[in-house]
């Protein structure tokens, strides 16, 4: 496929170089030129008020594989610990919708856990189970998984496979996209079945969620996709479902890299940011590392967790792993609480697309209040315990 | 010890928007830099260097305008750039980036490569895992501190959401690396000199005896179909009053909300 201009229609007025995302389109001798930047992306198409804009197809460009040989949804069901992350449970709800829809089975892949852990994934909307239990498994390395995960596919041909978009999932995914040459989108928040062809439609922000792009994968499969936690939504329990549970063995596995020590670093008030209903997130109004025990006391009122603005992470206050914004995590909790953050466009990126916004900063022209459900303009550090004080009273 | 950067031109995302209305893309010139996560990946590779010696090649691949993020590479400190570029290669989705990649990196011969975590602009994270795949080599994602490499082996703390694990690999491999790793350098006065001077050398389709099917957008199993701007709440609402009233309604609205049980 390519997109070209017709020379002929064009008039030069420019009104599609601002419709392009990439700048690849630009003014030659009063014409409009697509240049090396295009990504395909189709958004010109529309932009240009004389139709001079169209795509036309080139050799090559429908190589289709042998789909109808694929059939089923699959659902990594990633562990840690021996514990199933929560967002796998969200991804069954998710697949068994989609299974549904196209009249097909949801199978969950489980790696590096005992049988015994198979049952539940069956409750919560699963037909089948893959499980290995290869001690390999156990601990998570990015070859053993990512070897095992492809000559599964490779043997049963599922058409979805779907994957938490969680620093597991989108580190040995890759390679299984890789080696089976198919695609795989990354971090998305909504997943439909086109229903012309029966495609998966694979919704992901991009640009740091200023933008939106639906991906497909129209000629290889499996379709591969890593979901956000908390954005699908679980099923309720059913532990009367019946399925298959089914042991995986006779795979040789090879392992390069070793894990020498797992640390954990977690405190009761610093769970993983991205399953986090409740957020309560410090910038540098916070004025200092003694100002996030007061949001570390109002996270735990609430059941949540602590976060921070890069610029509070920069000082030293609080770990690096609970930055929210560009450099650090995409956040989308129930109520996010920015305390003291002027909300700069790097920060809004990690987490306007949260449920509720509570923005509290003493500057009333703070770019954070633009984002914001819920907006008191005060000095955090007289809200914040006030507030604290007052769910106390109202819990006494 | 050859270490090989990749890095990316990304446009400063901040300034990247969709006009919801007209549906068309504002954009305020719209600077380009160097991806923020590969300057710590570039800095990483100049501290192996200063370690254990060695060569730092810094390569991209994109279209001719991406040579102005290997000048600033050279700028850093890097000994070689290399712009992978051709008309071939446009439109590329991570599959075909990470093939084009792989095989130029085969051609210039590697100990350890280092990239990092994510592009700011597509977000990916999956180039770095799929160029290892390719080259049959192990990776390790997250990396937030690097030892230095002894005896063929590197060991490294790979960041992960409960805490980090410490991991251990031969070489070769490539890491992907987060912010926590270092502070990159700004660029000396000796090194704006020979960025000036840097001659970038180019590989196009057959330098780096690439196969037409596997490049561009030939060779991506992906398409992106449609872009579209995301829903923005417009729900927002200043409490008024004193510091103690707005609380109070603040405490409410949480009670409302099931935030708070009474």
């Amino acid at each position: 496929m390519r997109i070209i201009v017709k020379e002929d229609k064009c008039v030069g007025c420019g009104q599609c170089i601002d419709s392009c995302p990439y700048t690849a389109i630009e003014m030659k001798n009063e014409k409009a030129v697509i240049n090396d930047y295009c990504q395909f992306c189709r958004t010109c198409l529309g932009a240009c008020p004389e139709g001079a804009i169209s795509e036309i197809a080139e050799e090559g460009d429908s190589k289709k594989a042998d789909l109808a040989g694929y059939h089923g949804v699959w659902v990594f069901a990633e562990q840690r610990h021996g514990e199933i992350a929560s967002v796998v449970y969200e991804l069954l709800g998710a697949g068994r919708r989609l299974a549904d829809e196209l009249g097909t089975e949801l199978s969950a892949v489980l790696l590096g856990a005992p049988e015994s852990s198979a049952g539940e994934l069956i409750s919560c909307g699963s037909d089948k189970v893959y499980v290995s239990s290869d001690p390999i498994l156990q601990d998570f390395n990015d070859e053993p998984y990512s070897q095992l995960m492809t000559k599964l596919i490779q043997t049963h041909k599922p058409e979805i496979v779907l994957a938490g978009a969680t620093p597991l999932g989108r580190s040995f995914l890759p390679r299984v996209a890789a080696r089976l040459k198919t695609g795989l989108t990354a971090d998305c928040t909504a997943l439909e079945i086109d229903k012309e062809t029966g495609s998966l439609l694979q919704v992901r922000p991009a640009f740091g969620g200023n933008i939106m792009a639906t991906i497909l994968c129209p000629n290889n499969r499996p379709q591969i996709a890593t979901v956000r936690p908390r954005v699908m939504k679980k099923l309720a329990v059913d532990h009367g479902r019946k399925g298959e549970i089914i042991p995986v063995a006779g795979i040789n596995l090879t392992c390069r890299t070793k894990i020498i020590e797992t640390v954990q670093e977690t405190s009761e008030c610093m769970i993983n940011l991205q399953e986090a209903e409740f957020i309560v997130s410090g910038g540098r109004g916070i004025g200092g590392a003694n100002g996030f025990s007061m949001l570390e006391e109002l996270a735990l009122l609430l059941g949540g967790t602590v976060a921070a603005s890069r610029a509070a992470v920069d000082e030293g206050w609080i770990p690096y792993r609970q930055q929210v914004g560009q450099t650090g995590k995409t956040v989308c909790p129930k109520i996010y609480i920015a305390c003291g953050i002027s909300g700069a466009v790097q920060h809004l990126v990690g987490m306007q697309s949260s449920d509720t916004i509570i923005a509290i900063n003493k500057n009333p022209e703070a770019p954070i209040f633009n984002v914001a459900t819920y907006g008191i303009v005060g000095d955090v550090r007289e809200v914040i315990p006030l507030l604290i004080k007052k769910i106390k009273e109202g819990k006494s | 010890m050859q270490i090989i950067v990749c890095i990316k031109q990304v446009p400063d995302t901040a300034e990247v928007r969709i006009n919801p209305e007209t549906n068309t893309l504002v954009r305020e010139g719209m600077p380009s830099m160097i991806n923020p996560y590969d300057l710590h990946a570039i800095e990483a590779a100049l501290q192996i260097r200063e370690k254990t010696g060695g060569k730092v090649t810094v390569i991209t691949m994109g279209p001719p305008q991406a040579e102005d993020a290997l000048r600033e590479a050279v700028s850093m400190g890097a000994d070689d750039v290399r712009l992978i570029s051709d008309r071939a290669f446009a439109g590329a989705d991570t599959w075909a980036t990470s093939y084009a990649l792989y095989k130029a990196i085969d051609k210039i011969g590697y100990d350890i490569i280092l990239c990092g975590k994510q592009a700011i602009d597509g977000d990916t994270a999956q180039v770095g895992p799929e160029v290892a795949e390719f080259l049959d080599i192990p990776h390790i994602a997250y990396v937030r501190k690097i030892d230095e490499p002894a005896g063929g082996m590197i060991r490294v703390q790979r960041l992960m959401d409960d805490g980090y694990d410490v991991v251990e690999s031969p070489l070769p491999v490539l890491l992907t690396v987060v912010k926590e790793l270092n502070t990159p350098r700004l660029p000396s006065l000796k090194g704006k000199m020979a960025a000036k001077k840097a001659v970038i050398t180019k590989m196009d389709i057959n330098a780096i005896d690439a196969e037409e099917e596997n490049v561009g957008l030939k060779g991506s199993p992906t398409q992106v179909r449609n872009i579209f701007a995301p829903q923005m709440k417009s729900d927002r609402k200043m409490l008024q009053g004193s510091v103690e009233k707005q609380v109070e309604e603040l405490v409410s609205e949480l009670r409302r909300l099931k935030c708070v049980s009474l």
